[in-house]
């Protein structure tokens, strides 16, 4: 990437971190420019929802700005297009006006689209996954004008101010239509299963600061829509919707962890596991919004924060991770985990980075993920104090769905990390790979300075959280302080304590173990392996045989598919030539759902065929006889 | 208060981290008296972490520092949880931290840790350990977070402490069917984590069985000595979270020296009193197929559901 591109995104990343920073502390502004645009003008309104949105996305592209520079080999395209998708990403939450929020939100789409192709010379799977992404971007688009439309139809205004002011008027119908939409639309940005095909395909083949770029940040303004115009603009809603939403993300957070679990693809892996965390998001949205529906503004303020809280957290170590995976991809050329192996000690920054990610993605502590999933747990257990049956049917499952999905990730990061980086080189590419430069590490190193920031100090967020939650309509529920203390309902979490006691601990096992022993020098010696020796590299677990377990648990869930074919010598039935054998676990979802569809497209367009043979005069007649039956319909009509 | 408060606490490690290989010797004696045993005594395993603590500390060649720092953290982790659970006494300096939650994550924790460790030894066991473990921790999790909701809903919190005393105040709620419920699939979640029959067999010899053994296969000396004593530690403590949860009486609800003193040894005697039991169960228990584990979870994970509901239904809400 050229210096001035990295610069110019690196400036658009620190002047939106900035601006949200200032909105997050209380400011409020708003600018009307009607003479930038013809038809709508643009008009731009910040508070602290906006502010929270652009905060995250400035810093992430901030980070990546630098890392981009550092990891070049990027083509002069995306040097100039990465800036203006930077600054598109911190302004979509700026926008105060439908006609502006749909201008951003489909420039965003191109942006990334072109982003997303950037390697498409070099490899066919980028042109696929580009495809599948345009088609799926621009139908959530299309849902998006529909909704927007329909909404700024009805409310006689297109400002924000002038949207909020009229959703009481309308009738729960059509309400409830312009959220359906504008849900379809939302979710399918943020990657939500059975609207998230896709993302593990462009993430999977995007170039690497695009894919740390779209993960941390793209996905958060589909929560952003969902809480501006859901809870914001509409003003709520009937329970109905908040209970499809959590469904929803329920499902979104076990299959896409399932998935993830399965995955031997580093940057698919992590992908997948974006689902489930935008999953266990809207679970918290939805929450909030069910809450506030039933008329308890301060719990949906409990669960509305920790749903946002995980948001921030999951920016940054999914950043983090996405830039990790790069630099490996960087090093060794191979995203299969069961080909890498062993880059502990060749690329040591690397992996401790990825280290502390996933720590984070994995939601314990000390990690930045675990505030966040507290939180999210103690606003659905006292959620139960909400009376009515879905309460009392739905918080279980969900807390259910989240320790499940909980666990799983604990699985799928222990493979990541411990198949990737750990044991022994399983290929060349991994044994001849090198640490990268110092620019890519910087740029890592930042997000890591804020995941180490989030995990130990979460509750310097309260206040600004609590400001947050207000735009939204609910109560404030978190204060400040160094840990997190509940305002509402008792409770309170102190991770940096936690995090020193386990140090502390740590620290007085290992001197008291040396006091102890009597030979305190460590010696090495060949591994064991119960007798067998040291095994081979290519004896080692790999990725698929760590998942295989989980595979069979799940099998009904995950469907895999498997093919042995045995090729015999001529003649003789006992001695083999070749035995194939094929394994994959394929996106049921996708193949359940899409395929169809897909299929029956391309049947209609075949059998459409047959009207266009190339007769000219067919054509003419088709012509004449659509005109008198016009004429004929006219005539009838009036 | 806040001197009884720290020495509750140092109580607490202390005496779980002395008396977890007691605990671990009494039911291995147990069990060899019912199968016709002498057994070796109860003071046996300390012999043991004796010995291997006198031996040389050997890393296996192609390890990394995950392999060498992953049984310090897995005692540290434990020692932090043994601090936060009100084993001995409900009033100590940290129960404002004392978090369900938090307990469960530290937990899972060690079990993180340990199954890294089981990759970065690059053996073919180590890696199937760390692979049959996680599958185990991932599937137990629900169990554990549902029964903690289904806890923490008559006291309104998931403080522990918070728990426990409300428990000793209204004990009926003991033995309403939530608790009862929630005390059966949090106990089938113990056994799960502990890594003990017939989810998975503490003492197999085949290595194709093990699970949380195979993680540890290249273990030596004080290191091994560590993983034993974390292990051990876990047990002793999922025990006594057990017995505060669903038998609080004893505990110490003062800061005052006597009431402590009383609360260790009440403490003592149910953990030890739950081990005999489990041990005497052993006996008869065979250990079940790996793929028959998750049907015994979700069993117990029907179980903590039905609590929340019974819960949330017979209070009359």
């Amino acid at each position: 990437m050229s210096a001035a591109g990295g610069t110019l995104t690196a400036g658009v990343g620190a002047a939106g971190l900035a601006a949200g920073v200032a909105a997050l502390g209380g400011g409020h502004w708003s600018a009307d420019l009607p003479w930038l645009l013809p038809l709508g003008g643009v008009r731009l309104e910040v508070d602290a929802l906006s502010g929270l949105f652009m905060a995250v996305a400035g810093a992430v592209v901030l980070a990546v700005a630098m890392y981009a520079a550092g990891y070049g080999r990027a083509s002069r395209t995306a040097s100039w297009v990465l800036p203006g998708f930077g600054a598109v990403l911190v302004l979509v939450p700026a926008a105060g006006s439908v006609s502006t929020f749909l201008l951003l939100w489909e420039l965003m789409a191109i942006g990334s689209l072109v982003l997303v192709l950037g390697e498409h010379r070099q490899r066919r799977a980028v042109r696929e996954a580009g495809v599948w992404y345009a088609v799926l971007t621009q139908l959530g688009f299309v849902a998006l004008l529909g909704g927007l439309a329909l909404f700024a139809a009805l409310a006689g205004g297109q400002t924000f101010p002038e949207l909020r002011a009229a959703a009481g008027e309308l009738g729960p119908t059509w309400r409830g239509t312009v959220f359906a939409l504008l849900a379809v639309a939302f979710t399918s940005k943020a990657g939500i299963a059975p609207l998230h095909a896709w993302l593990p395909r462009a993430y999977t083949e995007s170039p690497d600061p695009v894919s740390a770029l779209m993960s941390a940040t793209m996905v958060n303004l589909g929560v952003y829509g969902i809480i501006r115009f859901g809870l914001d603009l509409l003003g709520g809603g009937s329970p109905w919707w908040w209970l499809v939403l959590m469904g929803t993300g329920g499902v979104s957070a076990v299959y896409g962890i399932l998935h993830a679990a399965m995955a031997s693809d580093l940057k698919r892996l992590l992908a997948y596991s974006s689902s489930e965390n935008m999953g266990l998001v809207l679970v918290g949205v939805g929450a909030g919004g069910l809450f506030a529906a039933d008329g308890d503004r301060r719990l949906a303020g409990l669960a509305l924060a920790a749903a946002l809280l995980h948001l921030v957290n999951h920016s940054a170590f999914k950043g983090l991770l996405f830039c990790a995976a790069g630099s490996v991809v960087r090093a060794t050329g191979v995203r299969d985990l069961d080909m890498l192996g062993g880059l502990r000690a060749r690329m040591p920054v690397t992996a401790a980075l990825f280290a502390v990610g996933a720590l984070g993605a994995v939601a314990l502590p000390p990690g930045n993920g675990f505030a966040g999933e507290w939180l999210l747990l103690q606003s659905l257990i006292h959620g139960l104090a909400v009376p009515g049956m879905a309460t009392a049917v739905v918080l279980p499952l969900a807390v259910a769905v989240i320790a499940l999905s909980a666990g799983l990730s604990a699985a799928v990061f222990v493979k990541a990390f411990g198949v990737g980086f750990f044991a022994r080189p399983r290929g060349e590419a991994a044994a001849g790979a090198e640490e990268s430069p110092p620019a890519v590490l910087a740029g890592m190193g930042l997000l890591a300075l804020a995941c180490a920031a989030l995990a130990l100090f979460p509750g310097e967020l309260g206040p600004a959280l609590d400001r947050v939650v207000i735009v939204a309509g609910a109560e404030p529920a978190v204060g400040g302080g160094a840990g997190v203390r509940l305002r509402t309902v008792s409770g309170g979490l102190a991770p940096l304590w936690i995090a020193l006691a386990l140090t502390l601990a740590a620290l007085a096992t290992a001197t008291l173990v040396r006091l102890v022993a009597r030979r305190p020098r460590r010696t090495g010696a060949k591994l064991w392996d119960c007798g067998g020796g040291a095994p081979t590299a290519r004896m080692t677990y790999t990725a698929t045989s760590f998942a295989e377990p989980l595979q069979r648990v799940f099998q009904h869930v995950l469907a895999p598919e498997q093919d042995v074919s045995v090729t015999p010598v001529r003649e003789f039935a006992y001695l083999e030539e070749r035995v194939r054998f094929r394994h994959r676990v394929p996106d049921r979802i996708e193949h359940r759902l899409y395929r169809p569809v897909l299929a029956a497209l391309a049947a209609a367009g075949r059998s459409a065929r047959r009207l266009a043979t190339g007769s000219i005069h067919l054509y003419l007649g088709y012509g004449f006889f659509g005109l008198v039956s016009l004429l004929l319909v006219l005539a009838v009509g009036w | 208060m806040s001197v009884i408060g720290a020495a509750a606490v140092a109580v607490q490690v202390g005496g779980v981290v002395a008396g977890a290989p007691l605990l671990c010797g009494l039911m291995r004696q147990v069990r060899a008296r019912l199968e016709g045993r002498a057994g070796a005594g109860v003071g046996q395993p300390w012999r043991d972490l004796r010995k291997l603590l006198r031996k040389e500390a050997v890393t296996s060649l192609g390890t990394g520092p995950a392999f060498r720092a992953a049984p310090v953290l897995l005692v540290a982790t434990t020692a932090v949880v043994a601090a936060l659970v009100p084993l001995a006494s409900t009033a100590t300096v940290v129960s404002g931290s004392s978090d369900l939650i938090v307990v469960v994550a530290l937990l899972a924790l060690g079990t993180v840790t340990l199954a890294l460790a089981g990759l970065d030894s690059g053996t073919a066991f180590g890696g199937m350990g760390a692979s049959r473990e996680m599958t185990l921790a991932a599937l137990v999790e629900p169990t554990i977070l549902v029964s903690v909701f289904a806890l923490s809903l008559p006291t309104g919190s998931t403080n522990l402490p918070a728990i426990v005393s409300g428990a000793l105040s209204d004990p009926d709620r003991l033995v309403s069917p939530a608790g009862l419920l929630a005390t059966a699939a949090l106990a089938v979640a113990v056994l799960a984590e502990t890594g003990r029959l017939p989810v998975d067999n503490p003492s197999t010899h085949l290595e194709l069985t093990m699970v949380h053994e195979a993680m540890v296969l290249e273990y030596a000396g004080p290191d091994l000595a560590l993983v034993e004593l974390g292990a051990q530690m876990r047990l002793t403590v999922l025990l006594g979270l057990l017995a505060s949860l669903f038998a609080p009486w004893g505990i110490a609800t003062t800061a005052s020296a006597g009431a402590l003193a009383i609360g260790l040894a009440v403490c003592a005697g149910k953990v030890a009193l739950l081990g005999a039991v489990l041990a005497a169960a052993e006996v008869f228990w065979a250990k079940l197929r790996l793929f028959r584990v998750p049907e015994l979870l979700a069993g117990s994970f029907l179980l903590s559901l039905l609590a929340v509901t019974a819960s949330y239904f017979l209070s009359g809400a």
